[in-house]
């Protein structure tokens, strides 16, 4: 088999976080009965007329900027015409030409699993508005829900020729952008929900030729993972089309998940003519200096940036470190702890460890930024409670599986750790005296384990730690413990 | 007879309490009931709704509101939304359709108490010079029965003229309000571009279509258009400070105004009766101090070629949503699409399915430079071109309509002629202009109009030159012979 090598351009669709609708002030929500959120200018009555939502064209605004593009001077809105009854107006307000959208030019860096980054080319940010959904009714025939018909949306396109090169940058590619368009706060980014859609277009050619293959456009990827199956399973099938003698046609296909493969929908005969015009209801936009400079401001830190100033200020590993960043709010608790005094490797490990399970397991999401969380019941655990917990087992009050045991209290109760440990009387004996009588009674009564240690059979080192923390409640310290056996045992 | 007065005259007698608001509906809904079978001008009334309405009126005169249109009945174009009433565009595609909602002009005109009698006939979706593309009914000329009305707002013309409604609203997209006004008798305004809101006018070419107001009278037509104007944030084409003020009308002369003439629209294309009744015009405003210059404007001969590219294409994508899908008739089919083709098919007139595949072929990917970008440089063109002349002259005056009312029918196998009709017309709404058809003397038995056209925002000053103007050829309205 000959050795091939993958491109991979992406097209990504997000809703906007906003209020409202792109063109009216019907809600934007999931779910719900059927047209119970639509009116006269969303369902495109006779006689309506758009009006841009100001939010949803700032959102694209600071995602074009934190991408790195050029923004357009007079960016206007097209028409893009074709019949489906899930398009109410029979186009569909976008945004069309190289240097007419929103941003232009831009790039996204990813990290690499070498530990560097690689910039991802884009082509376009712009700002169009989502169709209603067409449904087969249980009864037969069909019928439309417009709730969904005037959402703003906006989309991201990778440029040509593209930098994504295997299913891990396409994969790698999708988790930074997510992040980064939840860092700014534009997108839930619920993909399950389909708030964030992406649809890779891919193609393979022979290493080291210059000439791209025939792309497939593949849907219905919900999921990184998804992505990142998608994309191999595509290349490998276009891959066998080519070995088999066969040319690989341009057509959409649809990712199975529960086959974890992708399916034929449609080919792509000829392109179809959308009849593309500006939009004559529709004023351009024009963004001032003064604009583009507020919303720049209000940018934060990004996600990539936060991972490489975790990894050089604090040492953290670059999975702890991914595991931190990968949410804003996850984020912004963790420095809010370190505001607060918390040493970073030990905050870090209680959130990306027991923290982090019981909030999953539970289903609570943590607070951040001193609010509670928008969608889950907010944990009662705050910063301060992990600060707290960390120190009380870094001065060695408490022991590690102590810890574990308050923290878990703390998650019940909300109560600080500390408060425990003083009504529990949970302070770790670090007396050397009672811990040097605990030992020796230990050794006392296990005489024919002494001699097989010192007869050569070392582990049961373990054996004594835990007869002696079994005799202090477990609250001896275990490094005196171990000194302490280690001094008797050799001692006599 | 109450229906024979102008909106003014209307006003007065209300507040003078001479008579009732439900008194003057009345009459007018009469009228209509004894008359329109003759004319055609209506296609829905709502004798109901304008009776709850000349209540309303009637406590506002009570409480002394000095609206100068409280009370007033007028009509509504059928292009445009109103809540509760039937609104079809005069196409089949529409019948049954009533919209949920009032448009912006409907609600301006229902808060200066002003009375809806019902809605007018028009070229379907506005589509036609002459008024005969209506696929409901046949509108026909008040002055002479056996003569279109002229369009596309040919219903609200005649309704008008024959004293079927005070006051009427039209939509111009290349000429619709002055034509029919031309042809009338009538005066038929199209004021600057986004000064009237466009919200539930069923759009045609959206960057062309205006509302507009017939009257009898240059002061009714400015106190309509006031009522109707203003910045309304539905519309995002709408402008700040738009609402047209017609406190200055009666002011302001004629001595030392300065008219351009253009050429291109004294030629022989212009019947030679008309041109006769215009000149005419020209001699009387000379002698009061008018200072007339020929100038000459090579862009208007694009004029009808470049509307007939932008329109139709505007329109193509505008008349997209009408697939039976959630709203109108429809035609049942085997699948989705098929039901599309089958409804816009069946349900669309034929000037109309024309205009949409004229549009799409102009949009088109490999077309779309050579026809729809280049229109739209030509309308740049034009647009300056008359800007420049309004450096230099208050405004300009020509034939509102190269021909008078003709025979109906008359023109049906010659769809080019008649689309060169709107020689005139077309490039006020090309540039987004305020312009204004204003009658001048008969040529034979028949209106014809004078057409003015000034820089955008100068609606007032238009109208006060035409205040004067009509003061100055020394008429007053002049009645067609009606029932
Ligand atoms: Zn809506």
């Amino acid at each position: 088999m000959a050795d091939y090598v993958v491109s991979v351009g992406m097209e990504v669709h997000a809703e906007l976080l906003t209020q409202s609708k792109m063109f009216c002030r019907c809600k934007v929500a999931f779910g719900g009965m059927p047209n119970t959120r639509v009116c006269p200018v969303c369902i495109g009555l006779p006689g309506t007329l758009p009006v841009p939502n100001r939010a949803a064209v700032e959102m694209v605004l600071k995602t074009a900027l934190a991408l790195n593009c050029t923004i357009a001077i007079d960016s206007v809105f097209h028409r893009k015409n074709y019949f489906y009854p899930d398009l109410p107006k029979g186009y569909q307000v976008s945004q069309y030409g190289d240097t007419n959208p929103i941003g232009y030019d831009g790039y996204l860096e990813i990290p690499t699993p070498e530990g560097g980054t690689k910039k991802i080319k884009i082509r376009r940010v712009h700002l169009e508005e989502d169709t209603g959904k067409l449904m087969h009714l249980p009864g037969g025939g069909s019928g439309v829900d417009y709730n969904r018909a005037g959402v703003p949306l906006m989309e991201i396109v990778t440029e040509f020729p593209p930098d994504i090169e295997s299913p891990d940058d396409a994969r790698e590619y999708l988790v930074q952008l997510r992040s980064l368009l939840v860092y700014l706060g534009v997108t839930d980014g619920k993909m399950a929900e389909g708030s964030v859609r992406c649809e890779p277009n891919i193609s393979i050619r022979e290493k080291g030729s210059t000439q791209y293959g025939t792309k497939t456009e593949l849907k219905n990827l919900n999921s990184f993972r998804a992505v990142q199956l998608g994309v191999a399973f595509e290349a490998k099938r276009q891959a066998e089309v080519l070995e088999s003698g066969g040319t690989v046609r341009q057509e959409t296909r649809g990712w199975n998940e529960a086959t974890e493969s992708s399916f034929l929908m449609r080919t792509k005969e000829s392109e179809q003519d959308y009849r593309y015009f500006p939009c004559p209801d529709l004023i351009p936009m024009h963004f001032s200096e003064e604009q583009i400079e507020r919303v720049r401001s209000t940018i934060p830190e990004l996600p990539l940036a936060k991972l490489q100033r975790y990894r050089a200020d604090y040492a953290l590993s670059d999975y702890d470190a991914g595991l931190l960043v990968a949410d804003r709010d996850w984020a912004m608790f963790f420095e809010e702890a370190l505001e607060l005094g918390g040493e970073a490797k030990a905050i870090c490990n209680w959130m990306n460890g027991d923290f982090a399970k019981m909030l999953n397991e539970s289903g609570q999401g943590a607070m951040a930024g001193g609010k509670s969380h928008p969608e889950r019941k907010t944990s009662l655990v705050r910063p301060e409670h992990l600060v707290d917990l960390a120190k009380l087992v870094s001065d060695a009050t408490i022991n590690g599986k102590m810890a574990k045991e308050i923290f878990a209290e703390v998650f019940d109760t909300g109560k600080m750790p500390s408060q425990i440990v003083e009504e529990k009387g949970l302070r770790q004996v670090t007396d050397t005296g009672a811990i040097a009588s605990a030992v020796a009674e230990v050794l006392a009564s296990n005489g024919s384990q002494v001699e097989a240690y010192r007869g050569g059979k070392e582990s049961l080192i373990g054996f004594f730690v835990g007869q002696v923390m079994k005799k202090t409640q477990g609250r001896a310290n275990p490094q005196l413990v171990q000194d302490e056996l280690k001094k008797q045992l050799s001692g006599d | 007879m109450i229906t024979q007065l102008t909106a003014t005259e209307i006003n007065t007698a209300l507040r003078a309490k001479k008579v009732s608001v439900k008194e003057v509906t009345e009459a007018f809904l009469k009228r209509i009931e004894n008359f329109d079978e003759e004319y055609g001008a209506y296609l829905a009334l709502c004798p109901e709704r304008a009776l709850a309405e000349a209540e309303a009126a009637q406590a506002k005169i009570d409480a002394g509101d000095s609206g100068p249109l409280v009370g007033v009945p007028i009509a509504h174009k059928d292009n445009i939304s109103t809540q509760g009433v039937e609104t079809t565009c005069a196409s089949k595609i529409l019948q049954g359709y009533v919209p949920p909602y009032d448009a912006t002009v409907v609600e301006n005109c229902r808060e200066a108490g002003m009375v809806l009698l019902g809605k007018t006939n028009l070229d379907e979706f506005a589509m036609g010079t002459s008024g005969e593309n209506s696929a409901l009914r046949l509108t026909r000329n008040p002055w002479d029965t056996d003569r279109v009305p002229g369009g596309s707002s040919a219903g609200s013309a005649a309704a008008v003229s024959a004293e079927l409604a005070c006051l009427a609203t039209g939509s111009d997209t290349g000429g619709s309000i002055r034509m029919p006004a031309s042809l009338t008798g009538l005066v038929g305004f199209k004021p600057t571009y986004g000064r009237v809101s466009r919200y539930g006018l069923v759009a045609f070419g959206s960057s062309l279509d205006q509302i507009g107001p017939f009257a009898k009278t240059v002061e009714d037509c400015s106190l309509f258009a006031e009522a109707m104007s203003g910045y309304d944030r539905k519309d995002s084409t709408s402008l700040q400070g738009s609402k047209i003020s017609s406190a200055d009308l009666k002011t302001g002369s004629l001595k030392g105004k300065k008219i351009a003439l253009p050429r291109e629209l004294f030629t022989d294309a212009i019947d030679p009766g008309v041109r006769e009744s215009v000149e005419i015009a020209i001699d009387v405003l000379t002698r009061e101090g008018v200072d007339f210059h020929e100038i000459t404007l090579p862009s208007i001969n694009y004029g009808v070629t470049t509307y007939y590219i932008i329109a139709p294409a505007e329109a193509s994508s505008n008349l997209a949503k009408f697939d039976g899908v959630r709203f109108g008739s429809r035609v049942e089919s085997t699948g989705h699409v098929e039901g599309f083709a089958a409804t816009r098919g069946k349900l669309f007139g034929p000037e109309v399915k024309l205009r949409i595949m004229v549009g799409t072929y102009a949009l088109s990917a490999g077309y779309y430079d050579a026809y729809y970008h280049r229109a739209q440089q030509v309308r740049g063109l034009m647009a300056a071109e008359f800007e420049q002349a309004f450096q230099e002259y208050d405004c300009i005056l020509s034939p509102a309509s190269p021909v008078t009312a003709f025979k109906i029918g008359e023109m049906v196998d010659d769809p080019m002629k008649l689309k060169l009709l709107d020689l005139c017309t077309i490039p006020a709404n090309m540039g987004g202009f305020p312009s204004l058809s204003l009658p001048s003397s008969l040529a034979g038995d028949l209106p014809v109009g004078i057409l003015l056209t000034g820089p955008v925002m100068g609606d007032e000053k238009l109208l006060q030159t035409a205040y004067n103007i009509d003061r100055a050829l020394g008429r007053d309205y002049r009645r067609p012979p009606i029932l």
